[in-house]
Formats: structure tokens, sequence, C-alpha cells
């Protein structure tokens, strides 16, 4: 390309405007990058559910509860390989503010349904022999500095009183989409003080987790379940794990929309920056178009120069924002780590900040473009004179 | 002499300004021969710009014709104009209009930018347009450091590049001191003796107008001998 | 010292799309900044205004919320003793026992299902909650299956209009009532008949005693009593406080993300300002030569450049201002993460919060104008005229 290095001159003809230009193209595509990230980080939980996996909760609201029995004859359906049950416990770690979800799960079966969780065998061990021993997700334990063997007391707020437990074990996650901020205790341990204290409220789970052989009939076996228990006290409602993941995420459903306006408002700030750096550039130009044209270059390479100019410039700011985007990541992540246990930048969220600063190259490039090719070469040579 | 090279006849030009139309040129006509070195004089406003930009095919006439080396110029479109120009046309304006981002060198290169030639080719034509102007040792310049009768020679130089039969000029000497405004007289009229180019200079200053073969007078907007 | 108003005024408007692009920049911003501060005190308002001042709640000790409380009949008969609340004309203490639970329920606008919070009501609940009122049908009759619904969820629930019936605890349930409460969370909720509603669930317990207080003074007295009674495992808080705090997950989310935009999107409009202010000198060289030679000060230039950035980000921040003030008609429906039920607000401004737009807006002109205004006052007198 014989233009390049005219373009690359006058890019950095106002270094200082130019850099400003590129400065402010780069938060905003850092922005962009983090604001759809925290879009993504909303369905994380879905992203990491399996298709084989189903999750059976009451009709009403997750706040009923469904009766233990159950499991016997859910397990019965065909099609159903695995059964097992957890229940949402809800305590509070010294402050409110110090939110992490907290499940009381079956020992036995809880962790051959999730086989994303890993845990060391010694620790799977030590868990199964002690009631009040608990297996916590890497980045939770990171989070409080807790480690294998610390005693840890929670209150409860679902289930009164204070709860005394040991940590003993650590999992982390099989792929990159896995939660390793959960924790799970044994569910006999609260059945067993529930029996003690309030008898009615034992025998509770919040959901069972159903593994099936063949995921194209989830639909069919989650009819099948929900049949069995029509017209009870507790009706079920059986969904696949993505879509009960999903209806946290359309709970949300105000504010994940807001930010996907905002994420497209900070391409309308680049879009208002870089316009306003190649209207000035190409105004202040008006009088060397002219002088390329009387040379005998013609519209097409004028648009060339700008529009070469404007994408240049636009690319340089769109790569400095991608780089100064992982830091930034970390920062927020940790700000907004009560609300999201992941918060990872997807690498199609980079590739589309990049593609929308083009993008944002081409349309600055429109209007100064224009009026560079439509200026009749008279009036632009006057312009000096 | 030998065959007419620029024909201009029955040419009438007028701006609009608002709805008020302001007539430029009335009724000219004027054949220059080729190899010709015409000098067109006239106090400001007399419409000499105007007339040379007609011929540069960068400004129409409202009426009447521009033929240049038997073209019709005036009927073609912007970008066959364009084209026409970078491959007939040397331009020399009064303030230069160098690119203040490229040196010596890439600035009479630009106009070679639209030709085939590659860069070694590029190369050659660039020193030897840069030897004929005198600057060849001041290659890697930029404009700003320069002078301005060494600018207005690189300007040349630009306008020569590409060896075109009509050179243009506007004022070449218009923003000089009185040595470099010899210089650039002098060159011109090297371009014009030894290579052969048909030369269309406008100015307002009589010394300059004394080293072109002919001078035509334009005033408010009709041309007179 | 002569400040140059004509001149800053005259630039701006002559400079038209350079001008209009960063005006448009700083309205945005100013807008996304003020939306954000309108919906955090829409949510707050909204929780805030749902309790009155003079009005205590009692949950479950460390249950946080409604929802996870378990009051026992036994436990609310010595509540309602208590000789701190109020006695009505009737000689009836004005106290209420209410059930809150959540049902599931898809939404008119996308048939997704989100939670709404159904409450078990008694007739004092409405005595004590004055801004109660039904605007379309009427009460629910005792003994029946009949539920009336707040505005908001009436609005945004399938099944949840006037007339409509929804299907829960095994039976239908007819809305024969819509009612408001002034703006506040209650709007989100359907109402009936709290023995009713306790029976369909299956739980013979309460999830919270309501209660007016002879005076406000006499709320302290009230939560040393009931918290200090052995008898009762009993957490005592003012109503307004109560449901403060109930927004503080979700207000504390709104604000964090709020803080982290609004700073990245007043960078990108510092930056976009200051472009256009450096231009503006960069062209003008020679004109502030010239009016330095005529005897300006540098003091006078800086402030010159200075107005005219201010003018530009005032004009912004207006705009922006105005445009986000029509966002009040927008209503908003999200998941309080506090009490995971749907609630319903709407974005809310006030005077302190287009005071801070304004000032907001009004900083990122002096910061975007500062540095060029400082480059146009330090030129030398010569070399600015001297300038091509």
């Amino acid at each position: 390309m014989k233009f390049l290095k005219l373009i690359r001159r006058n890019t950095t003809r106002h270094f200082l405007r130019t850099s400003l230009t590129i400065l402010g193209l780069a938060i905003a595509v850092m922005a962009f990058v983090i604001i759809r990230t925290s879009i993504d980080a909303w369905y994380s939980g879905a992203r990491a559910s399996s298709p084989n996996r189903l999750v059976v909760t009451n009709k009403i609201s997750l706040v009923f509860s469904l009766p233990i029995a159950y499991k016997e004859k859910i397990a019965k359906i065909k099609g159903i390989t695995g059964i097992t049950y957890a229940q949402w416990f809800g305590g509070i770690y010294v402050d409110a503010k110090n939110f992490f979800p907290q499940f009381a799960v079956d020992k036995d079966t809880y962790f051959d349904l999730y086989p994303e969780f890993l845990i060391p065998p010694q620790q799977k061990e030590a868990f199964m022999k002690e009631r009040n021993a608990v297996i916590v997700g890497r980045k939770l334990a990171d989070r409080f500095g807790w480690s294998v063997g610390d005693p840890i007391r929670l209150t409860g707020s679902v289930f009164p009183g204070q709860w005394d437990f040991v940590i003993r074990g650590i999992y982390t996650g099989a792929k990159e989409t896995t939660d390793e901020a959960t924790w799970f205790m044994r569910y006999d341990y609260l059945d067993e003080r529930m029996k003690k204290e309030t008898p009615q409220r034992a025998g509770q789970v919040g959901s069972f987790i159903l593994r099936i052989d063949d995921p194209s009939k989830a639909a069919e076996i989650s009819k099948k379940v929900d049949n069995l228990f029509k017209n009870s006290l507790a009706e079920t409602k059986t969904q696949t794990e993505e879509a009960f993941q999903l209806s946290f995420v359309s709970m949300a459903g105000s504010i994940v929309e807001g930010l996907r306006i905002i994420s497209i408002l900070v391409i309308g700030i680049i879009l208002l920056v870089l316009a306003n750096t190649m209207a000035m550039t190409a105004r202040e130009r008006i009088s060397e178009y002219a002088v390329m044209k009387t040379l005998g270059f013609r519209s097409i390479h004028i648009l060339g120069l700008i529009f070469g100019e404007s994408v240049f410039i636009a690319a340089v700011g769109g790569v400095c924002g991608i780089i100064i985007t992982y830091p930034i990541k970390i920062l927020v992540g940790t700000a907004l780590s009560n609300f999201f246990p992941m918060f990872k930048v997807d690498i199609l969220t980079v590739i589309l900040g990049l593609g929308a600063s083009l993008l944002v190259g081409l349309l600055a490039a429109i209007f100064p473009a224009l009026k560079a090719i439509k200026t009749p070469i008279v009036d632009g040579l006057r312009i000096i004179e | 002499m030998s065959e007419v090279f620029v024909q201009l006849q029955s040419i009438y030009k007028s701006y609009w300004r608002d709805s008020l139309e302001i007539p430029v040129l009335y009724n000219i006509n004027l054949n220059i021969a080729e190899g010709e070195f015409l000098a067109l004089m006239g106090p400001s406003g007399s419409g000499k710009t105007t007339l040379l930009n007609l011929i540069a095919g960068i400004d129409k006439p409202s009426q009447g014709e521009v033929i240049v080396n038997g073209q019709h110029i005036d009927g073609l479109s912007e970008n066959a104009l364009a084209r026409w120009r970078s491959q007939n046309i040397g331009f020399i304006f009064q303030f230069y209009n160098l690119m203040p981002v490229l040196n010596a060198f890439e600035n009479v290169e630009l106009p070679l930018l639209l030709t085939k030639m590659n860069k070694k080719e590029r190369r050659q034509h660039v020193e030897t347009a840069l030897s004929i102007v005198g600057l060849s040792d001041r290659m890697k310049h930029y404009p700003n450091q320069l002078s301005g009768g060494q600018e207005q020679r690189v300007a040349i130089a630009r306008a020569i590049v590409t060896d075109p039969n009509l050179i243009l000029a506007d004022e070449p000497t218009g923003d000089l001191d009185k040595q470099s405004e010899e210089e650039i007289m002098n060159l011109l009229s090297r371009l014009n003796g030894e290579f052969n180019k048909t030369i269309i200079m406008v100015t307002h200053d009589p010394r300059a107008a004394e080293k072109a073969h002919i001078i035509r007078h334009l005033d408010k907007g009709e041309l007179y001998d | 010292m002569p400040l140059l108003w004509n001149y800053s005024y005259k630039n701006i408007s002559t400079r038209k799309l350079t001008s209009s692009l960063t005006i448009f920049g700083i309205a945005l911003v100013v807008f996304v900044f003020t939306a954000v501060l309108m919906l955090s005190n829409g949510l707050n308002q909204t929780l805030v205004d749902t309790g009155a001042e003079d009005n205590a709640i009692v949950i479950r000790r460390a249950s946080q919320t409604e929802i996870q409380s378990i009051i026992y009949r036994s436990m609310a008969n010595i509540i309602k003793t208590d000789p701190a609340i109020k006695i009505d004309s009737n000689g009836t203490p004005m106290v209420t026992n209410e059930i809150l639970v959540l049902i599931n329920l898809p939404k008119r606008s996308n048939s997704k299902f989100s939670n709404v919070p159904v409450r078990g009501v008694t007739p004092m609940s409405l005595e004590i909650r004055p801004q109660f009122k039904i605007i379309k049908g009427r009460m629910w009759r005792p003994g029946t299956s009949e539920v009336i619904a707040g505005v908001k969820a009436a609005s945004t629930f399938k099944g949840c209009g006037m007339g409509e019936t929804v299907h829960f605890g095994m039976r239908d349930w007819k809305i024969v009532g819509i009612f408001e409460t002034g703006g506040s969370g209650f709007e989100s909720e359907l109402w009936g008949d709290v023995d009713q509603l306790m029976d369909a669930f299956g739980r013979p317990v309460f999830s919270s005693l309501t209660m007016k207080l002879k005076s406000s003074n006499q709320f302290d007295g009230l939560k040393a009593r009931l918290e200090n009674d052995p008898r009762l495992n009993v957490e005592v808080k003012r109503e307004k406080e109560y449901y403060r705090d109930q927004s503080s997950s979700t207000t504390l989310f709104i604000n964090i993300l709020g803080i982290i935009i609004s700073i990245i999107f007043s960078l990108g409009a510092i930056v976009g300002a200051m472009i256009t202010m450096y231009a503006a000198v960069a062209n003008r060289t020679v004109e502030i030569g010239t009016l330095r030679a005529l005897g300006f000060s540098r003091t006078t230039v800086l402030f010159a450049f200075l107005t005219e950035s201010l003018f530009i980000s005032l004009i912004g921040g207006l705009i922006g201002l105005i445009t986000a003030s029509f966002l009040r008609f927008i209503e908003v429906s999200t998941t309080n993460w506090d009490t995971f039920a749907e609630l319903a607000f709407s974005f809310r401004l006030s005077p302190r919060i287009a005071v801070q737009a304004i000032i907001f807006a009004l900083v990122m002109g002096i910061i975007g104008g500062f540095l060029p205004a400082v480059r146009a006052a330090r030129f030398r007198i010569i070399n600015a005229l001297r300038a091509k």
C-alpha cells in the first residue's frame, strides 16, 4: 500500500489529539468489554449447566420445599440414571454482606451428579466421616482466607440458630465455566437438628437434581415427574438445569437490559470522540486535499486517506482498550464478587469490542470524507489564501 | 509556430453568491501553441486564477469550451478529469502547498503514487526531478526546514515529475524575495526551452512576466493583448 | 478583569459540528450518570416509602426477611399485649399478623417466570397502612379464595389483573380488586385473607407482626421488651428501617456498577472536551496573539477558554439532565436480591440528583478545558501572531 505512509504520518501529525482520541477509544472499548462481561456473568450459571441434568423444585416458588420422600418415587421413572437433592441453607458468615451460596447436600450422591467439582479423594473421605464437614470452592476459600481444618460458624437465617462447621475440603472446577464459590455442607447435619428443634421442617429439601441418559427426552421426563405430584400439596416444576439457571437471569431482567443499552451507549461515546477528531482533521486539511486533487488524485484516494486514518486510530484505540481491560477486569470482578462468582472476559466479547471500534472508525469518517470530496477544488484552495 | 495545444473558445464564467450572479470572465478566446510560454497578467480579481483553473480542469466554464491537446475537458467527469490531470498537467501554487508531513522526496513522489511505477522507477524519477530543480541535497528535508524558494522548487519538481506537457503556475513568485524569484523564473524558462514544456503562468509581477514569450492582460474578465 | 463572554459564546456557535459533538457527548454521559442515580434513588424511595415512621415490625431473629421468618401463634399472642401498641377507637390493639410467601408466575411482557410476593393480611393491616386505597373492584371477603392485587403486580404478571385468576396451593384465586399504596413496594404484591393463605400453603405460622405505636418514641421500649423476652426469639425493627435494609444489596449493586460506568463514561467525555478545546486553541493561535497584543492579560485568555469549555459542558449537562428526567415515566421491574421477590419501581429525580448532574458536567468541562486553556494563556504574543 503506497498510501500507508501518508496515513501514518497524518495520524501522528497532531500527536496530542491523536493520543487523546486513542485514550478515549481505549477507555470506551474497555468499558464495553467490561459491561458485556458483566452481562455474561449473569449467564455463567446457565453456561455451566449440563444438558443431562434436570432440576425439580416446588411449583409455587423456590421458597417452598419438597418432601424428601419424593426421591424414591422420582427415581423409578425410566430414563433417570441418578438422583440427588439439595437444600438452600442461607447462613450468615459474620456479616450479612458476606453473602455466598450455601447448599446442604446428600453426601453420598451429590458429587456423583456434579463431576465438574473436583475434590481430592482424602478430602472427600473426610467429608463423608464428619457430620459438620463442609467442602468449599477454591475462590470462596481465597475470598475469606480459609483453609482445610478451619472451624467456621454461621448464623442461620432460614434455619435458626448458630451452626458450627469444619472445612474438610476445597474443590476446584473441571471447566473454565465451573463455579468455584459455593459452600457444600451435609444435609444429614441439617436434618438431624431440624428433627430435634422443629420436626415439621425436617425431611424437606429445596430441589431434586436428576441425571438423565438422553437429553432429548428432557421434556418428556420432566412431564412425567410433574404428573406424579399433580394436585398434591407440593406440586413440582421440573426443568433442565439450563432453564432453571436462566430463570434467575430473567428475574434480573431490567438490570441486564439496562446494561445492554449502556454497552451500546458506550459505543456511541467512541463514535462521538472519533467523529469529532476526524471532523477537525478533515476540516484542517481541506486545502491539502484540494492540492492533491489538483495533482490528479481522485475521490477514491482522498476517501482512502480519511477512512484509513480513522480506522487506523480506531484499531489502535481498540487494541489499547483490550489491553487495559485485563487489569480493570480484576478490579471490577473483586468489587462485584458478592454478586458474580464468575467474571471472565470471553474471547468473543473481545472480538466484538474490536469489531465495534473498527465499525466506529468507518462511521466516524463518513461525514468528514463526504465533506472533503464534495468541496470543489477551487474552494479548497482558496481556504489557505 | 507548431500546432495549437490549448484552446479556449467563447468562455463565459460566473459565480453565484446567494442569488447574485457575479460574472468573472467574458467571451474569452485564447489559443496557445505547443512549447509556448505565456504570462497572464492583471490586477487582483481580474479572473486570472479562474482562467488558469479552467485550463487545469479544476473548475468548469459556465459557457464555452476548453480543449487541451485535442481533448474537450469541460465534458469529462470528476474522476476522468483527475486521471487526466495526473497525466497531463503540472500545477504550481503561490503558497507551494507541500504536504507538511512529507519530506521533499516524498512530496515529489506523491503524484507518482497514481501511476503504475514500482518503487525503484519512482525513486529514479523523483531524483531526476529534484536534480533539475537543484535540490538533490535536500531530499530528506521537511517543508518547514526549507526556505520559501526551496519549497517552491520542490513544488516545481512535483509538477514535472510525471513529465506532463503542460505546466500551470499560479503566481509562482508571489510569495518570494527577489533572489528566489529570479531562481524560479530561470527554472521555468529552462523547463520551457530545454524540456519543451508548454507553460501558462499567472502573475501580476512585470519582472516575472519578462521571461515569457507572450504576455496577455486580463482586466475585469476580458482579455487584452 | 474584562471577561470575553461574547468571544467565548461566538466561538462555540461558529464551530457548530465540533461543538455539538462535544455537547452531545457530555449530554450522553450526564444522561447515564443521572439515570443511574435516579434508578438507585427510585429503588430506595420505593422501599423507604413502604414503611411508616411509627410502625414497627417483628420477625424471627436473624431471619433477615419476612419470607424466612416464622412467628408461632403463641408468640404472636404474647407480642400483641405489649403496652406500646396503639389502641384504636374500638379498643382493639392496632397490630396485624401476616404471612408472606413468594409464588412463581409468568410476566406479561415475556412470559418468563418471576416471584410475586403474596401477603396474607387482616383488616387491621389496612388500618395501619393509611396510604392503602382500592382503586378498582372491592376488598376480598373473609373466608373466600379472593385476593386483591397491587397496581404494579397487576400490570406486570399474567393472571393478576382485575377479574383474572391465579392458581396456587391447589386453589384458584380470583382477583377482585386492585389497590394502590402511594407508590410503595406493597404495590408489587398480592394481598389475601391470612387464614385462607396459611391454610392453602399448609403453613400454620405467621411471617411477621406489624404494629402501630402509640408514639414513635415508644419504639425503644418495645424493642427492649420483646427482644429480651425469653419466650420469644424475635427481632424488632422500625418498619421504615426494615424496608430500607431490604434494598441494600440491590442498591449496592446499582451503585457500584453506576459509579464504574460513570467514571468510564466521564473519562471518555473529558477526552472529547479536551480534543475540542485543544483544537479551538490551535486554530485560533493568531487570534489569541491579537487579543494579547490588544492588552488582554494571560488570565483573561485563560478564563475565556475555560468559559467556553464550561459553557459547552453546561449545555451538555442540561440536555442530559432534561432527557434523563423523562425516564420518570418508565417503570423498572427487577428481582430484589434481598428478598428474591419481584419489585417494580420508577426512576426518581430529586433536586439533589439534578445538582449532582450539573456539577458533574461542569467538572468534566473544567478538567477538559483547563490544560488547553493553560496552553492558550502561555503563548508568546510574537510567536502567536506569526503562526500561519
